[in-house]
């Protein structure tokens, strides 16, 4: 069953992308879609196993993969409760993704390849998920990225999307050079790199230090260190998050399921799967937290001035991803993984919300072009604000249980690094309140402002039917910002196969935490329900239950502050945000600048690499190494180019001349001797 | 026999290609397929009677010709045979990929190209230290014309320079060939390779032998005839240059180096480490920079190159198998790289990487391979690039932490320069309307890039077939390696450490690991 579960979107993005221009996009569309309804299915079904039935843990042993000298790799599918999870999580946004981009991508010449690419990344993260040591984890790892590469290339005529494409490739690449020198060092010091086997010999390295790079090291923090810089990059946070806005320019039911709710949780995930890992340094929880704390509160800073829909959602899960780090750092791997799990319905709803409206806004993602939005596609409306609330973790949504119950536990952990983010992280929730409420007012409340907007100036003058990527909107300047009025357009709701994966997000947004909490974060069930596959703290868990109660209400209080912030700010007195702009406008500069990363990183590595390559190639090769070596030579020997051009002729001959001559004369000469004076 | 024959054989269809008179173009182009074909069936049967259990050399023939000082003798481990395998794999593709491209004086080309082969089979499987000498150093010959009387604008400077470095490196070895064969009184590899040279002797000689080794893989600083090699030679030339001839180094380290002079291999690994370090980031930061495709690839090859390097001095079994399945690795996939240059360079008859662009619209077939083999340079898992860069450093970090920590820079820097070429090939638009002219892959094409991408897969998802029969010969390598002493290394460059030695159980010891 995993085997057909795993392989199944496999098989179906080699018919869609091989075969694709043969069988034609609609045959393709049907095959990934129905395939990825097929593992949806049977991911359920094994869920439900470990949820209801309490199964065991197996692993399913597939081919010998890479084997050296005491190194031994196989390719095998491990399933536990973890994996269920991520199973579940995975195959189901992917399913409804693909549905969703029956709709989204109807005008695109080239849906075959994108649904090929979009099966192949699930294939890539159930690989992942499946892992069962850490090289397979890696090839899954690389393979989303791949996918994601892809993918945010998609439309590759654009030259911002085929930037932000290698950025992503390659600032991950970044993490995944710590990821391998983190199974390097993991294999030298237990000797394997199955998952199982190391987290066995986990305890009788505790403490033990090591020589990495000539310093002293401690062998748990090193490795968990190194290991976590893979997971910061694959999951954005601070520092190596700057690919993540940028990846955006994929299409958004892309952002959707690689951006949102699957693959930048990897990160999570597998600081979760080796938890007990991490459980045994206490520097390195401490970094996680720290990292986490520190992501969630920059991205929640940067998406409040974002002007684009996409790029507020995309910080915000950005942000999100951190309160998942710091709740793992405090100990709490379960809320971590619950968090994901809800965060996974309500990012990919609000996603393809976004998806939605920007839809019905002729690819406008301005929300300086939006207002009034809600009477035009009220269903969309609803359904965004039923994610603003899980989001924003109003009573009984599903953000509400995992949020606070991160929260929570950072508070009971009582480490400072867990304080400090207990306090980030509730003020952080404010943040969140305000910017999602911030969109939501923005986008559907108001008087419409699409006058003003390129695109749909486009679409009503021409008439034109062009996708996001053959659209060069981006060489355009946008109208007047202040332009009011609706330019005499009239947006249209979704088709039903983008609204039907809207309600099913949705319920789950409502639904998931209230169903799911005890499994998940259960002092009582949650051990059970995990079953070791993470390190499953009960103590904290029940900790949880015994904070004080203004830690409880914390992020209550947040949510109506936020939410009525926003409404003041947005809807009662909308010239306040100007004039807050203009009173600090270093603070917005720096907020708009995203707190300057990519300059610094431009010119810190970026223009540097260039600089140094052009250096090295010219100084370098060409007037140091070939001045003073072959062409020094033929100097120093003929004067000039001339011996080149006298070797024209001749220089193969004699070559081989000289090269048998010498041969034969000198073994004649040196033999004899050798043997006879033996 | 099997042997005599696969290098005979060639020799005698080139022979007849450029002797008998009225030899058409489309007779030499068939008859040279036809041999090479024959070839790599000789190839298959060779593999598929190869007994990979033992380290014992297979398929043995010793005819003393003119001994004591040259014997034809030859013989195969499982090393020899894929490194075999790879040559006469490549070679029928070398000759699909001139059908066209190449109208000048054919007979002589595929002649050229026939001899070549002869000579690296030969190469792999002499088992005399003077009749390797001779196969290595003429292999040479066929490659300087091929560019020489082939080759672009500058070739005549290309070869000159790839002809001075050569040179330099072959004399040096002769006269450590000399000394040895001197000491030892015999001219066997296999004998030499258990005798115990003084470690003084083997410093030296050892050095000797790097001169020429150093020079063929290419590594830093004596690359610099590498990439005006490439860029001048025809394409078919540019594969063998890169699939097989600068395997002749590594070659060379597995088969004498390391076995022949272990104490002064276990000594220099400073050298080694130092020289592939600065390789790799030199290397990747000028490929990054290059508006030659031909000499951006040329680059990254000396980058991979240096992987080769460390993963043999790392002196253990990851290490010296990562290589060797590097060396196959990076001879299909540069190989395929510069095929898939030589298809739009045919179209368009420029390397100039601002002349492309948007091709992933107008030739999509072709973006897909090219995308993959991109994928495979940059060792993307279930590539056989991965399994190659993974195996060496896993190895490399045993031996030394800081060593690893450099060379895996190279993954961020790899990807960083294929992508960017990736991208200006390619994705954006069309750079022109002769650049949107461009048809897409025939079936010629496809027929010689399909094989290519089989393999590099299968090497990638189960490289077990190709390790399998290598796994003996290291195995032996690793016995003449073993409680060697390594060299103490400056601080910053710690050797000893890179293992957490004093905290671990007993088993692991510091030195080398067997």
């Amino acid at each position: 069953m995993i085997q057909l579960l795993v392989f199944l979107p496999l098989l179906t993005a080699l018919v869609a992308g091989l075969g694709g221009r043969i069988i034609g996009h609609v045959p393709s569309k049907i095959v990934t879609t129905g395939g990825l309804f097929v593992s949806a299915a049977l991911a359920w079904v094994i869920f439900a196993q470990f949820w209801l039935d309490g199964a065991a843990g197996y692993e399913v042993p597939l081919l010998s993969w890479i084997q050296s000298g005491d190194l031994d790799v196989r390719w095998a599918l491990k399933v536990d409760t973890l994996t269920a999870v991520m199973l579940v999580v995975v195959t189901s946004v992917s399913a409804l993704v693909h549905l969703y981009s029956w709709g989204y991508m109807e005008e695109d010449p080239d849906q075959s390849r994108f649904f090929a690419y979009l099966s192949l990344f699930t294939f890539a993260m159930l690989m992942l998920v499946t892992a069962d040591n850490l090289v397979q984890m890696f090839f899954g790892w690389e393979g989303v990225g791949l996918a994601s590469y892809l993918l945010i290339g998609f439309w590759y005529k654009k030259p911002s999307a085929n930037a932000a494409a290698i950025k992503a490739f390659v600032v991950n690449r970044v993490g995944d050079f710590g990821f391998s020198l983190g199974i390097f060092a993991t294999f030298m010091v237990f000797g394997t790199v199955s998952i199982d086997a190391i987290l066995a010999a986990v305890p009788g390295q505790a403490g033990a230090s090591f020589s990495f790079l000539g310093m002293r090291m401690d062998v748990m923090t090193a490795i968990c260190l190194l290991l976590f810089v893979g997971a910061m990059g694959k999951s954005a946070q601070l520092g190596l998050h700057t690919w993540l806005p940028d990846a955006m320019e994929g299409p958004t039911p892309v952002s959707a399921l690689i951006h949102a709710a699957t693959m930048v949780t990897a990160g999570v995930f597998m600081i979760c799967r080796l938890s007990p890992m991490f459980e045994a340094s206490v520097t390195a929880q401490t970094v996680v937290t720290y990292v986490g704390a520190a992501t969630a509160l920059f991205a929640a800073s940067v998406a409040l001035v974002q002007t684009d829909i996409k790029r507020v959602i995309a910080y915000s899960t950005c942000s999100q991803l951190g309160y998942m780090f710091f709740a793992a750092g405090s100990g709490a791997y379960g809320a971590a993984m619950f968090h994901l799990f809800t965060h996974a319905f309500f990012k990919a709803l609000l996603f393809l919300g976004a998806g939605s409206v920007i839809h019905a806004m002729h690819h406008e993602q301005d929300m300086r072009f939006y207002g009034a939005l809600r009477k035009h596609i009220p269903i969309t409306f609803a359904l965004m604000t039923v994610g603003t609330l899980a989001l924003t973790g109003f009573y009984f949504t599903a953000g509400y249980y995992s949020k606070d119950a991160i929260l929570e536990a950072a508070f009971a952990n009582g480490s400072s690094a867990s304080q400090f983010a207990f306090f980030v992280g509730a003020f952080v929730a404010l943040l969140t309140s305000f910017y999602s409420w911030r969109l939501v007012f923005l986008t559907f409340y108001g008087a419409p402002r699409w006058a003003g907007s390129e695109h749909i100036q486009h679409a009503m003058h021409h008439d034109h039917h062009d996708t996001e990527g053959t659209t060069d909107s981006d060489e355009h300047a946008h109208g007047n910002p202040a332009a009011t009025g609706t330019a005499g357009y009239h947006p249209h709701e979704s088709p039903w196969s983008m609204l039907l994966p809207l309600f099913l997000l949705g319920a789950g947004a409502l639904g998931a935490g209230y169903v799911w909490h005890h499994q998940f974060v259960g002092a009582e069930h949650g051990a059970d329900f995990w079953r070791g596959s993470l390190a499953f703290r009960a103590e904290l868990m029940e900790a949880m239950h015994h904070v004080p109660s203004w830690v409880v209400h914390a992020p209550a209080v947040a949510f109506f502050l936020g939410l009525g912030a926003a409404w003041y700010a947005y809807l009662k007195a909308p010239e306040l945000p100007g004039r807050i702009a203009a009173a600090v406008p270093a603070l917005y500069r720096f907020l708009t600048h995203k707190w300057y990363f990519d300059e610094l990183y431009d010119a810190v590595f970026v223009r540097p690499a260039f600089a140094i390559g052009r250096f090295l190639w010219v100084r370098g090769d060409q007037r140091t190494i070939d001045r003073f070596g072959p062409d020094g030579a033929a100097t120093l020997v003929a004067g000039g180019a001339s011996l080149a051009r006298r070797f024209q002729s001749g220089y193969v001959y004699s070559y081989a001349l000289v090269m048998l001559i010498g041969l034969a004369a000198a073994a004649a000469w040196f033999m004899p001797f050798g043997t006879a004076g033996r | 026999m099997i042997l005599s024959l696969m290098i005979l054989l060639p020799v005698l269809a080139a022979v007849l290609i450029v002797a008998l008179p009225g030899v058409t173009a489309g007779v030499a182009r068939t008859t040279a397929l036809v041999t090479t074909l024959a070839l790599f069936g000789l190839g298959i049967l060779l593999w598929s009677s190869f007994d990979s259990t033992t380290a014992a050399f297979q398929h043995v023939e010793n005819l003393p010709l003119f001994a004591p000082y040259l014997a034809w003798h030859l013989g195969i481990d499982g090393i020899s045979l894929m490194l075999i395998m790879l040559s006469v794999f490549l070679m029928p593709l070398c000759i699909l990929a001139s059908w066209e491209s190449v109208q000048k004086r054919v007979p002589e080309y595929m002649a050229a190209f026939l001899i070549m082969e002869s000579l690296m089979i030969g190469t792999f499987a002499a088992r005399d230290i003077f009749l390797f000498y001779l196969f290595f150093e003429a292999g040479l010959i066929p490659m300087f014309l091929i560019i020489g009387i082939w080759g672009g604008a500058r070739r005549i400077y290309a070869s000159y320079k790839f002809f001075l470095y050569t040179l330099l490196g072959s004399v040096l070895m002769l006269v450590g060939m000399l000394y040895m064969v001197n000491e030892a009184g015999t001219t066997d590899i296999g004998a030499l390779s258990v005798y115990d040279f003084d470690p003084r002797a083997q410093f030296w000689l050892f050095l000797a032998f790097f001169a020429s080794f150093a020079v063929k893989m290419p590594m830093w600083p004596v690359h610099t005839w590498l990439p005006d090699a490439h860029v001048e030679a025809p394409t078919a030339g540019s594969v063998i240059l890169a699939g097989v001839l600068l395997k002749l180094g590594g070659y060379g380290f597995v088969r004498f180096s390391l076995p022949m002079f272990p104490d002064a291999s276990a000594q220099l690994i400073w050298l080694v480490f130092a020289l592939s370090m600065v390789a790799v980031v030199y290397t990747s930061l000028v490929a990054l920079v290059q508006t030659d495709m031909k000499k951006l690839i040329a680059y990254s090859s000396v980058a991979h190159m240096a992987f080769v390097t460390a993963g043999l001095f790392a002196l253990n079994t990851q290490g010296i198998e990562g290589s060797l399945v590097m060396m196959l690795s990076h001879g299909l996939v540069s190989g395929a790289l510069f095929l898939c240059v030589g298809v739009i360079y045919d179209r368009l008859h420029t390397r100039e990487i601002a002349r492309y662009g948007g091709l992933a619209d107008t030739m999509p077939k072709y973006a897909l391979f090219f995308l993959f083999f991109t994928m495979a340079s940059v060792g993307l898992p279930a590539t056989s690039g991965f399994v190659a860069e993974f195996l060496v450093l896993i190895g490399l970090y045993k031996t030394s932490s800081a060593a690893a920590f450099v060379m895996t820079t190279g993954i961020i820097l790899g990807a960083a320069y294929m992508l960017w070429l990736y991208r200006r090939v390619a994705f954006g638009t069309t750079a022109g309307d002769d650049t949107r002219a461009m048809p897409d892959l025939s079936v010629r094409e496809v027929a010689i890039l399909l094989p290519i991408t089989l393999a590099v897969l299968w090497m990638g998802i189960y490289p077990k077939s190709f390790q399998d029969p290598m796994k003996p010969a290291i195995a032996t390598i690793m016995t003449r390696l073993d409680g060697r002493v390594l060299a103490t290394l400056p601080t910053d460059m710690t050797i000893s450490p890179g293992s957490p030695l004093d905290l671990l159980p007993a088993a692991e010891h510091q030195g080398v690991h067997p």
